[in-house]
């Protein structure tokens, strides 16, 4: 079937294939991965018994520490032989999550690729300015072989060198951005701080923006600092990278759910809420060979609507995520885990301070800061041995978070009094005004 | 001579935050213990408020409880005449042995004496009081702050 069809197919012809595809992807996992047969068979359920997409319910959750647990290709349905291409988290803390690809699985994820460029009609004639980052980060590569595979010219250019990137963009006359939301603010400000004309010298008419939260003031900052239309870009590299819902003309973000069926359960029961209701968004692959995934558990909170959309897609679409169910924080477009910093805090002095983690805005870049309890343990009553720890500290967090944090040394109790005793974590952005 | 001249010296490590200094002394006041001397070491964020007070002890135990991170440290005090050449001529005689000082802050005591305190590394503590008496300076013993 040409793709282009596939985002205006009727309920029911999708629902057809998807319970088709779940048969087989239950079948698959069933007999190819041991970890989902003794799932499956320590509750008792023969993947003959999956035969309706109501039937997934039954069905066990995968989260993250599955695929850790079963580090590197445990969980894989196929040999290596067959896998084409690996993808990585960075894993800093305890094993990384590995994510492989057959051919098949590299062709699904850019025909997801396509889909979502061609909510902005992306195609020959568009350069592609692509500042994700390339390497083990799907965010890359995935937009790359999409934007290829529309026929746009690709400019590579990855993270960094803010001042270069805003050349390229000018000489070679970039029509599509693809970035992290904050990336695509940062830029622009450089940009006037250079003395460009944002609207007069760049020839930009949309972006593609993604892997970090982006709130709606934000959202609306980067529209109108390029006079671009903005296109949301959603992913997680677990069931294949950018290319799992994108939004169209009409902001509205739709799942490409031939391919990623969606649920929204109740974060703590884990019983599936009824359309419309906000609870954890849960996808399971239904094409995906390499490591086709059950049930996998995004943490993230958001909510599904199946009626047609504005924009004459008949896909689902999923609300904006609302917030993370666990404790991990996207800052900067970089995974960070409150006990990836205890870990740092562990080994630096070999004990456990008290610590909270404070994640804020300045100007439009996140920032990240450790508030380090001194207490008599760490003091010595010298003033340089201080300002080393809080030297070590940045150091080695900036190599465990790849990321630059900021350690602030603060009085015991500080914590307790300002934020309240178990909290770890402050997240000062926008993202948590939201939530309030 | 480091039991006899030894002179119990407290840190206390506060945020640059708008009145702490006022807490500590607060605390310090209310439990009636009287500072005899005082040094304030600070950087971009944090500093350190030093102390010699009439009962180390109860000083602590008090910041302690009031949730302040307190050290005790090891420091002494030379005696010498209020007069130009003064602060040299200790200083010059632990910098002929080797002896690095870490801080050091001073008082002035009556008509014509003033009292240095230095704080030197731990491991050179019993050397640089041998070199001040070597020197024939005086060295101030620990019951001129405590008795008071």
């Amino acid at each position: 079937m040409d793709w282009r069809k596939k985002d205006y197919l009727t309920r029911e012809d999708m629902e057809a294939l998807q319970q088709k595809r779940l048969q087989e992807v239950v079948q698959r996992v069933y007999h190819l991965v041991p970890f989902y047969k003794e799932k499956f068979d320590a509750l008792g359920i023969k993947p003959e018994k999956i035969k309706s997409l109501e039937d997934l319910k039954h069905l066990p959750f995968t989260v993250k520490q599955d695929l850790r647990d079963h580090y590197p290709f445990g969980l894989f349905a196929v040999p290596l032989s067959q896998i084409v291409r690996i993808h990585s988290s960075s894993g800093t803390t305890g094993k990384p999550t590995v994510v492989g690809y057959t051919e098949h699985d590299l062709q699904v994820w850019t025909e997801v690729m396509c889909r979502s460029f061609a909510m902005a009609e992306v195609g020959p004639g568009d350069v592609v300015h692509n500042a994700y980052g390339y390497g083990l980060f799907t965010g890359g590569l995935g937009f790359h072989y999409g934007a290829e595979a529309v026929g746009a010219a690709v400019v590579p250019s990855s993270v960094g060198f803010t001042k270069r990137q805003l050349m390229l963009m000018k000489d070679f006359e970039a029509t599509i951005l693809c970035c992290t939301p904050s990336y695509a603010l940062h830029l622009a400000e450089v940009a006037k701080e250079e003395g460009f004309d944002l609207q007069k010298d760049f020839r930009l008419r949309a972006g593609f923006f993604g892997a970090e939260p982006a709130s709606e003031g934000l959202r609306k900052a980067v529209a109108e600092a390029w006079g671009i239309q903005y296109f949301e870009a959603y992913g997680l590299s677990e069931i294949i990278g950018p290319g799992v819902a994108a939004s169209c003309p009409e902001g509205e973000l739709h799942i490409f759910e031939d391919h990623f069926f969606p649920e929204i359960i109740h974060p703590e029961t884990g019983e599936v809420l009824p359309e419309g209701e906000e609870g954890e968004l849960v996808f399971t692959t239904l094409t995906k060979q390499g490591l086709p995934i059950i049930r996998y558990r995004t943490r993230d909170i958001a909510s599904l609507y199946r009626a047609p959309c504005k924009c004459g897609r008949t896909i689902v679409r999923m609300g904006q995520v609302r917030g993370r169910s666990d404790d991990m924080l996207i800052v900067s477009g970089v995974n960070v885990f409150p006990s990836q910093v205890e870990h740092v805090l562990t080994q630096v002095e070999g004990l456990t301070p008290n610590y909270v983690i404070v994640v804020d805005k300045r100007g439009v870049l996140d920032v990240l800061e450790v508030w380090v309890e001194v207490d008599e343990r760490v003091f010595t009553g010298d003033i340089g041995a201080l300002e080393n720890l809080k030297r070590k500290l940045e150091e080695e967090l900036a190599n465990a978070l790849f990321l630059r944090a900021r350690v602030k040394l603060v009085e015991p109790k500080t914590l307790e009094r300002s934020m309240g005793k178990a909290k770890r974590v402050v997240d000062r952005r926008e993202l948590e005004k939201n939530l309030k | 001579m480091r039991a006899k001249y030894a002179v119990k010296q407290l840190s206390i490590f506060l945020e640059n935050r708008k009145g702490r200094l006022k807490e500590v002394t607060k605390v310090l006041a209310e439990a009636e213990v009287n500072i005899r001397a005082l040094a304030l070491a600070e950087s971009a964020e944090f500093g350190i408020l030093r102390l010699v007070v009439d009962n180390p002890e109860k000083a602590r135990s008090v910041l302690s409880a009031a949730g302040f991170t307190v050290k005790e440290q090891d420091v002494f005090a030379v005696a010498v005449p209020d007069q130009p050449g003064g602060f040299y001529q200790v200083v010059r005689i632990l910098a002929e042995d080797d002896i690095n000082i870490d801080y050091t802050y001073a008082f002035v005591r009556g008509k014509d004496q003033a009292i240095l305190i230095f704080k030197v590394p731990d491991e050179l503590f019993e050397k640089a009081l041998e070199a001040i008496v070597k020197g024939g300076l005086h060295l101030v013993e620990p019951i001129f702050f405590y008795g008071h």
